[in-house]
C-alpha cells in the first residue's frame, strides 16, 4: 500500500468541500483515537473512524468513498460526545456520504424495484437517502 | 580517648524498620554493652521529637558518643550530627548504622535474621565510633569573583546575575561575540518573539556591565586550585586587529576580497576573511581569519620558506588601507591571561549532528539542511532576509519536508535520548515557512509530537489547525532526488501506508549533542561527562547544577538540551549557587580528609598516583606525602593504596576500620 501525496492536502478541492459541508476542520485532529475506541460499529468498519480524519488529513478523498465505514456509521453522535478538540465526526461522516450521494452514486429507479408494492414506503426512503452495499 | 558512655537511638522508621527489625530486642541487646550508656527507641528519630530525645538524653546521661541506628547517612547523618551539635557534643562523635537498607528492607522474609543482623551492624558501628577523633570544619579562604564559561543565553543570564549582586565576573566565550545559539534563531517558541529583540538587550547589558570583564574569541586553557580559589588561564585567540582602536564600522568588510564560509551562518552565506561575527555582535569588533586572509597565509608561506618574495611586491592590505583609526595590524596578538576566581560555571552549550551524517536522508544533498541551519535561512537578520530559498540554486521552494528524529531516538545511528526541543523548533519553522510564504506546501513527518511546556501544546495546535501544516506520523526512511525535486519517502503509521512526496526542500531535526570542545574543557575542570558530551550533574533531581568538584556549577544546554525557558532558569540557579558559595568571607569544609604521618611516610607517591583531586603533593625536601585540605575530598584511594598506612582519612583509621569488619564477619 503506497500513497503519493501530490498537492497540499489543505488545497484539495474535494477536501475543502468536506470541510465547507460538515463545517468541521479535519486538520485539528490530532490523532488521539478516542473516536474510535468509543465507536460502537467499529468493529465492522474496515476504515477505523481516526483513520477518516487522517486520509483527509492527507488528500486521500478517494479511499473514503469507496470504504465502507462512512455507510456503517450509524450517526450515534458517540464520537462527537468524546472528541477532545471538539470536532464533529458524524457530520464529517454525513459530509463524505454527502460528496458520494451527489454523485448519483446511490441512484436507484423505484420503476425498476421489484416487489415495490410489499415494500415499507420507509425503506424506499432510506434507500435514496442512505445507501448500505 | 576510647569512648565509655555512647547513647544508642534505634528508629522503628514507622514500619519501614520496626515492622521487620525487633527494635525492643535490639534495644535490649545493645544496651547490655558495658561502654553503652543508654540504648532506646523511637518512632521517627529524624522528627523534633526524635531529635529532641538525642538532645536530651545526651544531656541527662551525659554521652560521649551517639549512635543512630535509622536508614543511609546519606539521608540524616547531618540532620543527626545538627542534633548533637546543639546539645554540645562534637558533630564528628555521631554515627549511623544503616539498619533500614541494610537489615529491614533486604530481610523482610526473615525477621529473625533481620534483627541478628541489624544488631551486627549496631556493634560494629560503636567500634568505629569509639576511635572517632573531636573534629572541627576546615575554613577555606574564598576569593569573591566567578568565573562563566559559554557566552549563550545561560552564560549570560548567570553572569548578569552574578555581576547584578555585585561579585566581579568574568565571562569567556570561544566565539568573537557572544549569543550562542539563541542568536542564530529566527523566532522563537511558543511567542515568536525573535532573538534580535530578546537577547540583544542582554548582550549589550553584558557588553557594558561594570561587574563584567568579556572575554570573547577566547578559551580557558588551565585551571588549578580548588573551591574558592580557582586560578584559571585563559587564552585570548589572534585577532589580527587591536580591539581597543576598531570601532565597529565596518569599513574593512567591504573591501575584503577573500571569502569563506561564515560559522554564524552555518555555511548557509559567505564572509570576507576580516569579518564581524554578526550585525549586532557584542563586542563589535572586527577580526582576521588566518586561514583565509591573502597577506597572513602569504607571511606564512614566506616564513615557512616555501615561497621567496621577489622585491617590492605589494601583497594585500586592503582593509588596513580603509581603517581609519589604524586598528588592523596583522600581529599575532594571542594572548594568555590569567584570573583568580572562586567559583565556576560552565554553560557551553550544544551542537547539533550534521546533516552530512544522515546520507539517506538527502544529507548529502544541498537543500537538504539542518534545523539550525534553517533557522539563518527564516532570520530576517540572516542572509536571504527571512524568506527561504535553496541553498543550491536559490529559488523560493513550494514546497518543504520536515523529518524530526534524525538521529535522535536511535541508539543504532545517532543518540539513544530525545533531543527535547525539535518538536517545538520544528513546528515553529513550519508556522513561519507560511509566515514567508503563503502558498508553500509544507510537511511534518513526526513519530511523537513532543510538546511538553507552558503553552507548547497549544502552540502546536495553532499549526495544526490555522496554519495548514500537514503532520504525517511515521519517521522518513530516506530522501532522494527526482529531477530538480527531493522525494521524500516516509510512512503514515496511522492508516497503515508508504507515504510519497516530493518537494523542493527538506529540513532534518538533527540531534543534539555536547559541544565539541566540552570534553577537553571538562578534563581540564576534572567534572564528569557522558559520552554524547553532556556534563553530569551531581543528582539528576535533587543537584542539577552541581558537579563533583566543588564550586563548580554547570547551567543550560551544557547539562543536557533544553529549551531558551530552562536554560535561562538554569543560569539564574547557577548564578545563586555560585552567590551563595561567595556570601561567606571564609568557607567551611568537613574535615573527613586525609592526614600523613610524616614520621612513617616514605614518600612513594602512590597516594599521589591514586588522587582523583590532584590534592597531594610530595614535598621535595622531607620526602613526605603533603595534603592540601582544601582539595581533598576524603575519598580514601591514597589510604587503601598505601603501603605503610601513613595516609589515613580522618575516623576512618585503619584500626576502626578493621575492627568494625572483625565484628561484622563473625560466625553467623
Amino acid at each position: 500500500m503506497k500513497y503519493t501525496i501530490t498537492k497540499d492536502p489543505h488545497e484539495d478541492e474535494r477536501v475543502q468541500k468536506i470541510i465547507e459541508i460538515s463545517g468541521q476542520n479535519i486538520f485539528s485532529c490530532y490523532q488521539c483515537g478516542r473516536c474510535s475506541s468509543g465507536c460502537p460499529m467499529a468493529e465492522f468498519m474496515d476504515v477505523l473512524p481516526n483513520q477518516v480524519f487522517m486520509f483527509l488529513q492527507e488528500g486521500d478523498v478517494d479511499t473514503l468513498l469507496n470504504a465502507k465505514t462512512p455507510w456503517i456509521c450509524a450517526a450515534c453522535f458517540t464520537c462527537t460526545v468524546r472528541c477532545p478538540v471538539g470536532l464533529d465526526l458524524a457530520a464529517v461522516m454525513e459530509a463524505i456520504r454527502e460528496l458520494q450521494l451527489r454523485k448519483n452514486y446511490d441512484y436507484v429507479d423505484p420503476y425498476k424495484v421489484e416487489e415495490r408494492e410489499e415494500l415499507p414506503p420507509i425503506a424506499m426512503v432510506s434507500n435514496f437517502r442512505k445507501f448500505t452495499p | 580517648m576510647a569512648m565509655k558512655r555512647i547513647g544508642v537511638f534505634i528508629c522503628h522508621c514507622g514500619r519501614n524498620i520496626a515492622g521487620t527489625v525487633d527494635v525492643k530486642r535490639v534495644a535490649e541487646e545493645i544496651g547490655k554493652r558495658e561502654d553503652v550508656a543508654f540504648s532506646t527507641t523511637y518512632v521517627f528519630m529524624c522528627s523534633q521529637p526524635g531529635q529532641k530525645l538525642i538532645e536530651d538524653s545526651i544531656k541527662k546521661y551525659n554521652l560521649d558518643g551517639v549512635v543512630v541506628a535509622n536508614c543511609s547517612p546519606t539521608l540524616h547523618e547531618k540532620t543527626m550530627r545538627n542534633a548533637a551539635a546543639r546539645a554540645g557534643l562534637n558533630p564528628y562523635r555521631v554515627e549511623i548504622a544503616n539498619i533500614r537498607e541494610w537489615a529491614a528492607w533486604p530481610h523482610e522474609d526473615n525477621p529473625e535474621a533481620a534483627t541478628r543482623k541489624a544488631i551486627r551492624i549496631i556493634n560494629a558501628t560503636i567500634e568505629k565510633l569509639k576511635a572517632n577523633a573531636s573534629l572541627e570544619p576546615i575554613e577555606v579562604p574564598v576569593t569573591r569573583r566567578v568565573l562563566v564559561i559559554g557566552g549563550g543565553v545561560a552564560g549570560m543570564q548567570a553572569a548578569l546575575d552574578i555581576a547584578d549582586s555585585g561579585i566581579e565576573t568574568i565571562l569567556v566565550e570561544k566565539e568573537p561575540s557572544i549569543g550562542g545559539n539563541m542568536f542564530r534563531l529566527s523566532e522563537t517558541f511558543p511567542t515568536l518573539d525573535c532573538p534580535q529583540c530578546i537577547l540583544t538587550p542582554k548582550m549589550n547589558d553584558v557588553g557594558g556591565h561594570p561587574n563584567i570583564k568579556l572575554y570573547t574569541y577566547s578559551e580557558v586553557e588551565d585551571v588549578e586550585g580548588f573551591m574558592g580559589n580557582f586560578k584559571v588561564k585563559i587564552k585570548k585567540k589572534a585577532t589580527y586587529v587591536d580591539w581597543d582602536k576598531c570601532t565597529g564600522c565596518g569599513e574593512c568588510l567591504r573591501v575584503c576580497p577573500a571569502h569563506v564560509d561564515s560559522e554564524f551562518d552555518l555555511k548557509m552565506a559567505k564572509r570576507t576573511s576580516i569579518y564581524i561575527a554578526n550585525e549586532q555582535a557584542v563586542p563589535l569588533k572586527a577580526l582576521i581569519d588566518e586561514n583565509s586572509c591573502i597577506r597572513l597565509q602569504f607571511e606564512k608561506k614566506v616564513k615557512e620558506g616555501k615561497i621567496k618574495p621577489k622585491k617590492n611586491v605589494k601583497i594585500c592590505s586592503k582593509c588596513a588601507d580603509v581603517c581609519e583609526p589604524n586598528a588592523i595590524h596583522f600581529q599575532n596578538n594571542e594572548e594568555i591571561v590569567e584570573e583568580e576566581v572562586g567559583s565556576i560555571i560552565v554553560a557551553t552549550g550544544y551542537e547539533v549532528m550534521p546533516a552530512e551524517a544522515f546520507p539517506e536522508l538527502g544529507g548529502k544533498y544541498p537543500d537538504v539542511i539542518t534545523a539550525l541551519q534553517f533557522e539563518r535561512l527564516l532570520a530576517p537578520s540572516g542572509p536571504t532576509a527571512g524568506i527561504p530559498r535553496r541553498p543550491s540554486d536559490g529559488k523560493i521552494p513550494k514546497s518543504i519536508a520536515f523529518v524530526h528524529c534524525v538521529g535522535s531516538r536511535d541508539p543504532q545511528n545517532g543518540v539513544p535520548y530525545c533531543s527535547r526541543i525539535c518538536c517545538m523548533y520544528t513546528i515553529k519553522q513550519a508556522m513561519l515557512v507560511k509566515h514567508a510564504l503563503h502558498d508553500a506546501a509544507v510537511y511534518d513527518f513526526y513519530i511523537d509530537i513532543r510538546s511538553n511546556g507552558k503553552g507548547y501544546e497549544e502552540f502546536y495546535h495553532r499549526a495544526k489547525e490555522e496554519y495548514g501544516v500537514n503532520f504525517i506520523r511515521g519517521k522518513v526512511s530516506k530522501v532522494y532526488k527526482v529531477g530538480d525535486k527531493y522525494r521524500v519517502q516516509g510512512v503514515d503509521t496511522l492508516t497503515g501506508r508508504i507515504v510519497e512526496v516530493d518537494v523542493d526542500m527538506v529540513v532534518l531535526a538533527t540531534a543534539a549533542k555536547g559541544s565539541s570542545t566540552v570534553k577537553e574543557l571538562a578534563k581540564k575542570l576534572r567534572i564528569p561527562y557522558d559520552e554524547w558530551g553532556w556534563l553530569k550533574e551531581t543528582h539528576l533531581k535533587l543537584k542539577p547544577l552541581e558537579t563533583p568538584v566543588g564550586g563548580v556549577f554547570i547551567a543550560g544546554a551544557a547539562q543536557f538540551i533544553k529549551d531558551i525557558t530552562d536554560s535561562v532558569s538554569q543560569g539564574s540557579g547557577a548564578a545563586a549557587k555560585a552567590m551563595a558559595l561567595l556570601s561567606k568571607p571564609q568557607l567551611e569544609k568537613e574535615p573527613l580528609l586525609a592526614k600523613v604521618d610524616p614520621e612513617i611516610c616514605a614518600g612513594c607517591g602512590r597516594c599521589k598516583d591514586q588522587c582523583a583531586y590532584d590534592a597531594i603533593t610530595i614535598d621535595p625536601i622531607r620526602h613526605v606525602s603533603v595534603v592540601n585540605e582544601a582539595l581533598c575530598e576524603g575519598c580514601g584511594a591514597c589510604s587503601a593504596n598505601c603501603p605503610t598506612t601513613a595516609i589515613q582519612v580522618v575516623n576512618f583509621k585503619k584500626g576502626q576500620v578493621v575492627r568494625a569488619v572483625d565484628v561484622l564477619a563473625e560466625v553467623f
